[in-house]
Formats: C-alpha cells, structure tokens, sequence
C-alpha cells in the first residue's frame, strides 16, 4: 500500500521539482533519469512483492477514513477548474466552462455537504492494478527518460516554439502519477479526480507548442475528455445518490445488469470510450500528433488512452450480453475495422501510428465489451502487448524525424542502409504489431477466439476485415524500410544516449514478451481471471493457446531471429550482382534511367494510398456520423431504462 | 501433439509435394490447352523448369533479397508442414501470411519500379484474400469445435454440406491464391509482361527458382484445404475428396479460360463482397444452428 502511495506521489513530487527547473541543465536531466528510474523500480518491486507474498490471486484493499484527503482532493477539483476557465476564457472557448463546470461543480458539492463521504476503502489492488502498475511503471518512466534527450532536440528544430522543456516534463511526470492514482483507486470520486487530471494534463501536452494547430487540437482533446468526464460524474451521482454505491468494486458485485446498474455503466462505459479515442471521439487523438513525440508516445502507449480501455477491461462481467456491452462491442469492432482503413490512406507516420492506436484500441474495447473470460484474456494481453509495441514505434519515429527532418513514411525509404540500428528497431516494432506470431497477432488470434466463444458474428467479420487492412499498411511500411538504394550510405547516427536508453530496453521486451507471455497467462492471469467474480461465470478458463501452439511459434519467432544469421550464410555464395531490373534502361544505377526521348528521368517509388477507395475525406465523415448515431441510441436507450423503468 | 502418423504426413508432404503440385499443374495446363485448342505442355513441364532454373546462375541486386526469399521459401513450406501435420488451421494461415510478407519485402528491397508495382500488387491481393482465409478457419472452428486439422478430419459427415458459404468464398479467393485470372494478378501464369510478373521481376536463376518451389508447396496446401471441406473419419473419404478437389481445379481452369481479365480495384470488391455475403451468411447460419 505505502509503495502505492509512493509511485501515486512522487511523480509529483518531481514534476514540482521541474517547474522550478526551467533551463536545460545537467542537474535536470539527473532529476527525470533518477525519478523515472525510481518510480520504475518502485512499480516493478512492488508487483514483485505482490506476486510473492500477496494472497494471490486475491485483492487488498486499504484506506477507509479519508476525510482530510478528501479536503485536499476537493481543492485539487476547484483549482483544476479554475485552470480549464482560464485556459478556456484566453482562448475564447466558452463552451468549454460549461463542460468543465458540469463535471465539477457536481463533485465539488459532493465533497463539500459529505454526501460523496465513504467509509468503504478507496484504494484497491489486485493483479489488474498490477499489470497496469507495470505497464505505466517501467512504458511511461522510460518515455520521461527519452523525452529528456528529444525536447533538446525538438527546441533545435523548432525555434518558433517557445522552450517550456522544464513545464513539459514536469507534465509527462504529472501524467504518470495521475495514471498510477486511477489504477488504484477503487473510490469512484477519486479515480474521476485522477481521470480529470489526465484530461487536462493531455490538453496542456498537446497545446505546448501554442501554435494554431496545437491550441485547436489541445481544445478538441479537452472538449471530448470533459464530454466523457461528464458521463463519469452522472454516473457517480446516480451511484450516490440513487444506489448507495460508492466504489467500482461495488458496483461489479451485480452479477447482471438490473435496472438500477446500467445507467452508471453505461455512462462509464461511454466515458471510457471518449478517453480511449473510439469512433466517433476519434479525432482527438489525431489532433494530438501536433505535440511532441514523447506525448504521443506517452499517451498512445502507457497512459490515457490505456485508462479507457482499463475502465471497460474492469467493467468487462458487467457488459456480458447487456445493452452498454453491445455499444462497446459494435463501437469498438467497427472502430478497429474503419480506423485501418484510414491507416492505409496517410502517409505521416504519426498518422499511420495514431490510426493504428485507435483500430487497436478498438480491438480490446470490442474483447472487453464481450465479457467473456477468454476475450478478457485477449484484451489484457493486447494492452500489455500494444503499449511496449507502440512505443517503440512512437520513438524510433520521434527518432527518425529528429535526426533526418521527417516523419513521413515515404521518406523512410531505405533506411536499412541509412539508419541500420533505428531501421532495426522499427523491424521488430513492426512485426510486434503486425506480423504472427509476435505480439499483437497472438492476442489478436486469442480475440478471435473470444469473439466466436461470445457468439458475436459481427465482431468476428470485423476482425477479420480488419486484420487484412492492417496487414496491408504494416506492410508497405515495413517495404520502405527494406528499399535498399544503390550506394546508399550510412548517416551519422544523431539520436542522443537518452533516447537509446528507453528504445533499447523497450525493443528488447517487445520480444522478450513474445516469449514469456505463456508464463504472465499461466502464473497471473489464468488464475485471476478465474478467481475474478467467480459468480459471473462457472466455467474455468484456461488459455486457449495450447503448449503445442507455442513451441510451433517459438520455432517460427527463432526463425526469424536467426535471419541475419542465415543472411550471413546465404551470402557465402558469391552471386554477380546486377542492377535492378529496369527493363535495361538504367542510367548506371538504380535511381533514374532512360525515357523514350533518350532523357535521364529520375526514379520516385511510391506507397499506393488508396485515397479514392478510402480515403480521409471519402469515410471519415460517414464513420463518424454512424458511430455517433449508434451511441446516441444506446445511450438513451439506457438512460431511459435506467432512470424512468 | 506430434504423433507417427503426422510425421508420417510431414515427411510425405515434404518428399511428394513438389511432384503432386507439377502433376496438377501440368493437367491444368493441358486441360486449358485443350479447351484453346493447342497441344500444351508435357505433363511435368512445371518440373523440368524448376529443375532448369536450379541449374543457372542466379544473380542478385543486394545483401537482403537472398535472404528474404530463404525466408519465404522456409516459411511456404512450414506452413504446409503445420497443416499437414494435423497442426492449427489459423497457426498455419499466418505462417502463410508471414511467408508472403517475406517475398514481398524481397521485391521491395530491390528499389525498382516493376518490382515495387508487383509488390504493391501482392499486398493488395493479399489484403483481398485474408478476411475470407480467416473466415474459412472461423468456420471450421465453429462446425468441428477444433482448429486443429488432427480434430477436423474425424468429422463424420463431409463439412461442406455444413459450410457451402465458406466453400463458395474459398474457392473464390482460390482463383486469387492460384494465380488464375479473371484477375490482372501479380505473377499471374499468363501474361509475360513487367507489371504483371513485377514481383518477381528481380529475381534470377536459383533464387527464383526457390521462390517458384515455395509457389509449388503453396499449391499444394491450397488443394489440402479444398480437401478438408470433404475427408471425413471414412476411410473412403480420401478418394472422394481427391475428386472433389479435381473438380475445383477443372472449374478454375475454365474460369481462366472464358473470363477477361479485370483491375485491382475490381479484385478487392469482388473479393470482400463474395466474403461478406457468402462468409458471413454461413457464419450467421452456424451460430444460430
């Protein structure tokens, strides 16, 4: 419990330390290595110490009397408030006092008469606040040490852009304890403050650089995330005023939705869906490409949009064959399918990035949505898979842009030959989210099998459409890595010791996962999702992958593995080498040839992009409107049962 | 788990493979012949190239694109091996898919326009064939309850009489997968031209010919699935299903023969419309069966 209270605070603790540091500074990079790196070991013995003398797979909860936190947390609400008006009132946004208000003004009376007053215990752990203690633990500290070395090199690039560096990591820091304080708290006011707090947080990240874009992007982030926190605050007034509930725990004892539930878990479920970018909130998450790399990298992987997906992971009993669960299920699924349709038709590769958070995250709101143990299974493992996965991708791209001046995946071409190392790293990241049977795939394939246990025919054409999309922009993009130009040689590797310090290690679990996951499904998960709510359902679960299954992919991984190894061998044999095949019009390399007139043209290779077929303008709007059109039904759908039948 | 009778088929698919997949295409190649009225090739025709192309010298562009094709080639042949092996229906997909992704990368890394167009073309093919791959193991889970090939094959009745939409859309990509038109297909048999042939456009020699013996290997595996929508635990069902399995292939070979040839843009729709309808009805079926 006290380390807990340690990794909830001291990121605090640091991020004040950094207000005050605001010039770059040896001293300053000392601070956020030796914060990350303790708030990392922190979260990793603490789970250790959990895995070892915890009553496994039991849960513990702590914190019954709370009357003076509470006090410092109401004045934490008025002042977060008061941020958002004046952010709002600057920049003209007046809508946004309105939403701001009606998620706070509400708690803030709460607080204030002590009718939100409990004395149940506020903070409860169990391996799910584990895994997600991990994940943010050893995923965000490193993004915090690798954003040390980037802001460096993004304030060289951009020197329009104001040099904040010391409040920005202050804020990545910020973002890490609010994230530890949603995962532990059971105490549904208290995971709404920290909820708030990441709202905002990733509204000042994505504004940081107050260019026009960013100012407008940040304000669509905020304006979703305060849209959804004001579903999360109806939701705790009808659980505390109407049904006497105050903690998630509690309200997951109902072993179906009755009549008296499903308001608030609808309401959750759709304040999940907004922070998890699903369509139709889809578009925040794009707008925050504008921020620098660390953020996205922060909030695509770790955080943020992982606190939506835990939400529905943890109301996943509760959504089995009800109303809010076909909502997460159609609108996930549909998000999944549609958003890697997206993917195919950009050619940033931030943007290919963000669409690919948002199909992936879709993919577990859909397995969460089902309530099933075994595509709960799926869905946990694809958040443990796609956040190391992803943020690999997010800073080799940040990498790449920094050292070459782009991020577009067609100036990518040939990096093989130009960046080896970075070039490598992306490999894995690539086939980690793409390719079987590393990662993602397997997750993904263990998802299938959830769907068809569920019984949802939809969700199974989904996933399979969509995997055949994903395949293809994963692909191509993996293609121009492979380009290797004529002569091409090797740039200075500009990328600083810092950013090697979290790429590395976060390459190396990517893989290390694909290896061990049969171990975290046997010893943690089986077992707890067996244990979990034992009254929802009777059956014991066991994975669906069977021993045989793996060692047929260990061998396929090995295989891979060994590659440059082959490559060695297969390269003995001396074969003459020719140019490309130009049907003989080469100009002497491979970079233009002859036209018709006898000119020398030059060569452009390019991705096909489909933008007729798919593209943005063609499906975005359409998408968008029906997935808007389909919550608006369930939503009141489940609001008039809720609060009329 | 690994048992006599699976190495038994592994090994025999290793050893036979090459041969059976000439033999089939060799009758494919007379029969469209015929129907054009030519004499066509020998019978093993498919056989003696390969056996040529081993004998030549290859040559190639850079350090990766040797390596790349090993890959597809091991990964082809793998696949088949799973399969054969009574192992996962879906385990054995992705290895397929993975050896694909390998030739792929093979084309691009050479940095041509014809290969990087061929490259592009597979993907798209592959992007139009994977949902109803999918599917089609969806759907033998949900008949047998398994998807292990071991499991399938004791089924007691021909599981096409479960699964006709799944067989119909199956045997629609199959035309894909095969190389047959009526689709403009990378590596399409017929036409000799860049474009089409881009793919494999830089490769020579006995590097091309692995890629041609992963090609082989691949056929063969096709067949095998057309074959499991009708062996069974009768021990007759073998027969029943080589014929079977002849008559896919004659009705590809005349599909090839009387159809034009249509754009990529085509492919993909037609692809995705035949598994959504086909597929998905069938899915729906079986569900609520």
């Amino acid at each position: 419990m006290s380390e807990l209270g340690f990794l909830i605070i001291f990121p605090f603790a640091v991020a004040v330390l950094l207000m005050l540091l605001k010039k770059d500074s040896i001293l300053r990079t000392v601070v956020v290595t030796v914060g990350a790196l303790a708030e990392m070991a922190v979260a990793v013995l603490f789970s250790l110490s959990y895995v070892i003398h915890g009553d496994f797979p039991g849960e513990s909860a702590y914190l019954t009397h709370t009357a003076s936190t509470d006090k410092v947390i109401a004045v934490c609400e008025a002042l977060l408030m008061i941020l958002v008006f004046s952010q709002a009132i600057r920049f003209r946004k007046y809508y946004i006092l309105l939403l701001s208000a009606a998620g706070t003004l509400p708690m803030l009376w709460l607080d204030l008469t002590g009718i939100g007053e409990s004395m149940k215990p506020h903070i409860r752990i169990d391996v799910l606040t584990m895994i997600m203690v991990l994940i943010v633990g050893i995923v965000g500290s490193l993004i915090c040490i690798y954003a040390v070395g980037y802001i460096r090199d993004y304030h060289v690039h951009h020197d329009d852009v104001t040099d904040r560096s010391g409040y920005f990591l202050a804020m990545l820091f910020v973002f890490l304890g609010a994230m530890m304080g949603l995962i532990g708290s059971d105490n549904l006011s208290w995971m709404y403050f920290f909820w708030e707090i990441t709202s905002v947080c990733s509204f000042l990240l994505i504004g940081y650089s107050r260019t026009g874009e960013a100012v407008t992007n940040s304000f669509r982030a905020l304006w979703m995330n305060l849209l959804g926190g004001c579903g999360f605050m109806a939701a705790i007034l009808f659980c505390v005023l109407v049904a006497n509930i105050y903690n998630l725990s509690e309200l997951l004892r109902f072993s179906e939705i009755p009549g008296l539930v499903i308001f608030p878990v609808s309401m959750l479920a759709f304040a999940a869906l907004t922070k998890s970018a699903q369509m139709p909130f889809s578009r925040w998450l794009l707008g925050a490409m504008v921020a620098p790399t660390p953020t996205s990298a922060l909030l695509h992987s770790a955080t943020m949009v992982k606190a939506g997906v835990y939400l529905l992971i943890r109301l996943s009993p509760l959504l089995h064959g009800s109303l809010p669960g076909t909502m997460v299920t159609a609108t996930g699924g549909f998000t999944f399918f549609a958003a890697s349709l997206l993917a195919i038709t950009v050619s940033d590769g931030k943007k290919v990035l963000a669409y690919s958070t948002i199909s992936n995250l879709g993919l577990i709101a859909a397995a969460a949505g089902c309530g099933v143990k075994s595509a709960m299974w799926a869905g946990i493992m694809l958040l443990i898979f796609h956040a190391v996965t992803k943020s690999v991708m997010f800073m080799a791209v940040g990498a790449y842009e920094n050292s070459t001046g782009s991020r577009d995946v067609e100036d990518m071409h040939g990096m093989i030959v130009r960046v080896p190392k970075l070039a490598f790293v992306m490999t894995v990241g690539i086939f980690g989210m793409s390719v079987v049977p590393l990662g993602m795939c397997v997750a993904k394939w263990a998802a299938l099998r959830g769907f068809i246990d569920s019984g949802n025919v939809y969700l199974i054409m989904f996933l399979c459409f969509g995997s055949a999309s994903t395949l293809f922009y994963w692909v191509k993009w993996l293609g121009k890595i492979f380009c290797v130009s004529k002569d091409s040689e090797r740039q200075e590797d500009r990328v600083r010791k810092t950013e090697w310090a979290a790429i590395y290690p976060l390459t190396i679990m990517t893989v290390a996962l694909c290896f061990l996951y049969p171990l975290i499904s046997s010893r943690i998960l089986i077992p707890y999702l067996n244990d979990w709510m034992p009254g929802h359902s009777k059956d014991v679960f066991s994975a669906s992958i069977t021993e045989g299954d793996f060692i047929i992919m260990a061998i396929m991984i090995i295989c891979i593995c060994l590659l440059p190894v082959i490559m060695v061998i297969v390269n003995r044999i001396q074969d003459r080498r020719v140019l490309s095949y130009m049907s003989g019009f080469n100009t002497g390399d491979d970079r233009s040839f002859y036209d018709s007139e006898g000119n020398r043209q030059m060569q452009h290779l390019s991705n096909w992009y489909m933008q007729d077929l798919f593209g943005e303008k063609k499906i975005l709007i359409p998408c968008l409107a029906v997935s808007a059109a389909f919550i608006i039904l369930i939503m009141s759908n489940c609001a008039i049962r809720g609060l009329f039948l | 788990m690994m048992n006599v009778y699976s190495i038994i088929a592994i090994a025999a698919y290793l050893i036979c493979a090459p041969f059976a997949a000439s033999i089939f295409s060799g009758v494919d190649r007379i029969v469209t012949a015929r129907m054009q009225g030519r004499k066509g090739p020998g019978l093993m025709q498919a056989w003696w190239d390969l056996m040529k192309l081993f004998s030549k010298e290859s040559t190639t562009v850079n350090d990766i694109q040797k390596v790349l094709v090993v890959a597809h080639c091991f990964f082809a042949v793998f696949s088949g091996a799973v399969f054969f092996g009574g192992g996962d229906l879906l385990l054995v997909f992705f290895s397929l898919t993975m050896a694909e992704v390998f030739l792929i990368l093979a084309a691009y890394s050479v940095n041509a326009a014809y290969s990087e167009i061929g490259a592009q073309r597979e993907l798209l093919q592959m992007m139009a064939y994977e949902p109803m791959i999918l599917l089609t193991a969806v759907g033998f889970y949900m008949s047998t309850g398994s998807f292990g090939v071991a499991q399938i094959i004791k089924t007691d009745i021909p599981l096409v009489l479960k699964m006709p939409g799944f067989f119909i859309g199956f045997c629609f990509i199959l035309i894909v997968k095969l190389r047959k038109s009526p689709f403009d297909i990378a590596t399409s048999h017929h036409a000799h031209q860049e474009i089409i042939k881009g793919l494999t456009g830089d490769l020579s020699g006995r590097i091309y010919g692995l890629s041609e013996l992963a090609e082989l290997y691949e056929e063969v595996l096709m067949l095998g699935m057309i074959g499991l929508f009708f062996i069974t635990s009768d021990p007759l069902s073998p027969v029943y299903a080589i014929i079977a399995v002849s008559a896919v292939m004659f009705v590809m070979s005349f599909t090839d023969n009387i159809f034009p040839r249509v754009k990529w843009e085509v492919l993909l729709k037609l692809a995705w419309i035949v598994t959504f309808f086909a597929g998905g009805t069938n899915l729906l079926l079986l569900t609520l069966i």
